[in-house]
């Protein structure tokens, strides 16, 4: 379980580190790859511990930016770590990751796990369909 | 109150009623299972002299900087110079976690600093925000002497039997607080051999018994804890987390949860969520502080005194 965690953390360490200069980055690299994949981004907004929406339904290629507004830390993490694990979030934090494959993702915050969330990635259609 | 309390008929409902932030503190006392009356209680912790005496704080969030407390580590030193100016020397200190709010080493620095000068041994468990680092090791190599798996342990004084858990690793989602097969195991074997004699102390991050699930407040595996110390005559068990005050009595358990020395929270369900509460600056030193226990031998009593940073 501890080992998990930690890989987890690390990985997204790397990712809080290229987020160091603010979401902006996130979105200059969603754009950059959306010249060949048409990927977008959407916004998931932490406050009074409620991830908002709850479930956010994306296609694939998507990158989801996570925001906390509360004045209190909150953390990303997913059930089974689908998806990699955010380092904490203080205040204004972000946390992007980019879905790339279709299902249906279960998350919830590590610090207060009574907060869930969900992201639903549907398949690309026409030509932005990933293979 | 609220529906912790919804079980336990009107005479807790008015103590709780009485547990406000008066004088130099509130005192608890629980003989057989039956709050006692403040006053009495008072006279007889006063002219308590031979009982083993340690403090709780808890909930230090060292690093915190947001409108509900810019200072939180000027407020536990505050915590910090009441101990000091404690008539009566405790003999030790545990701290129910969270001791710094986002994990970095400053913060750890900034807490032991403070913390060291009140030149009393320090038991600690951690919080969830003490595992906050990417490779979740700077709790264990500051605190982790002698501790198993995530941090638990017990140790004894004065024939009392405390034991450390940790309930705020692997959680999962929509859950509660967690202590896992593994710590479960480890708490039967512990206890076994004892004495049903021997007063248990068990202190914990996040509440072991349910304060308020819609906030995650409780303790998914925390009944099968206390299923283990069933056969003991006086099990107390102290938390933090909530940032405030909450006693509760079962048969022979008696529940506390300690202040921050941080930043209140809500009273359960009384705010849209648990987030820091902010409180008028000159309310703020009532909401914070520290717990003063006391054990009297052959007596299977205990008292607690809640000692707000300011009256």
């Amino acid at each position: 379980m501890m080992r998990s965690a930690v890989s987890a953390a690390l990985i997204g360490a790397a990712v809080g580190a290229a987020l160091a200069g603010g979401v902006l980055l996130a979105q200059a690299q969603s754009a950059k790859t959306a010249t060949v994949s048409a990927a977008v981004s959407a916004a998931v907004s932490i406050d009074n511990f409620t991830f908002n929406p709850p479930t956010l339904t994306v296609k694939a290629g998507t990158t989801v930016t996570w925001t906390n507004k509360d004045d209190i830390p909150h953390g990303i993490a997913a059930t089974g770590n689908a998806f990699s694990r955010s380092p904490a979030l203080d205040t204004d934090n972000a946390y992007s990751f980019t879905f790339t494959t279709p299902g249906s993702y279960q998350y919830f915050c590590y610090l207060h796990p009574h907060m869930t969330g969900t992201i639903v990635v549907e398949a690309a259609t026409g030509s932005n369909a990933t293979p | 109150m609220s529906e912790f309390d919804r079980d336990d008929g009107v005479s807790r409902r008015k103590v709780l009623a009485c547990m406000t932030w008066v004088g130099t503190g509130v005192l608890w006392t629980v003989s057989g299972g039956v709050p006692r009356s403040l006053g009495i209680i008072d006279e007889a912790v006063a002219a308590d002299v031979n009982g083993l005496t340690f403090l709780q704080i808890s909930d230090s969030h060292v690093g915190f900087d947001k409108p509900a407390n810019p200072n939180a580590l000027g407020t536990l030193e505050e915590c910090v110079n009441r101990i000091k100016a404690l008539p009566r020397r405790p003999a030790f200190m545990i701290h129910t976690g969270d001791i710094s709010h986002l994990s970095k080493p400053s913060e750890f620095d900034d807490a032991e600093r403070i913390i060291a000068q009140t030149r009393l041994d320090v038991h600690y468990v951690p919080g969830e925000h003490d595992f906050l680092d990417p490779d979740l090791k700077l709790y264990k190599e500051r605190y982790g002497a002698g501790i198993k798996g995530a941090g638990w342990y017990s140790f004894d004084a004065d024939g009392v039997h405390f034991i450390g858990l940790v309930n705020v690793v692997d959680l999962k989602a929509g859950g509660l607080g967690n202590l896992g097969a593994e710590q479960l195991e480890w708490l039967e074997a512990d206890v076994k051999t004892r004495t049903a004699s021997t007063p248990i102390v068990v202190f914990a991050h996040i509440p072991l018994w349910t304060v308020y699930p819609d906030w995650g407040w409780g303790t998914e595996d925390g009944a099968q804890a206390l299923s283990y110390l069933k056969k003991f005559g006086s099990v107390t068990v102290l938390n933090g987390h909530i940032h405030q005050v909450m006693q509760k009595v079962e048969g022979n358990v008696t529940f506390h949860t300690a202040r921050s020395t941080a930043f209140p929270q809500p009273a359960p369900g009384q705010a849209p969520s648990p987030g820091p509460m902010k409180v008028p600056d000159d309310q703020l030193r009532k909401m914070l502080g520290i717990a003063d226990v006391t054990f009297k031998q052959n007596e299977q009593r205990l008292a607690i005194v809640d000692t707000p940073l300011q009256g």
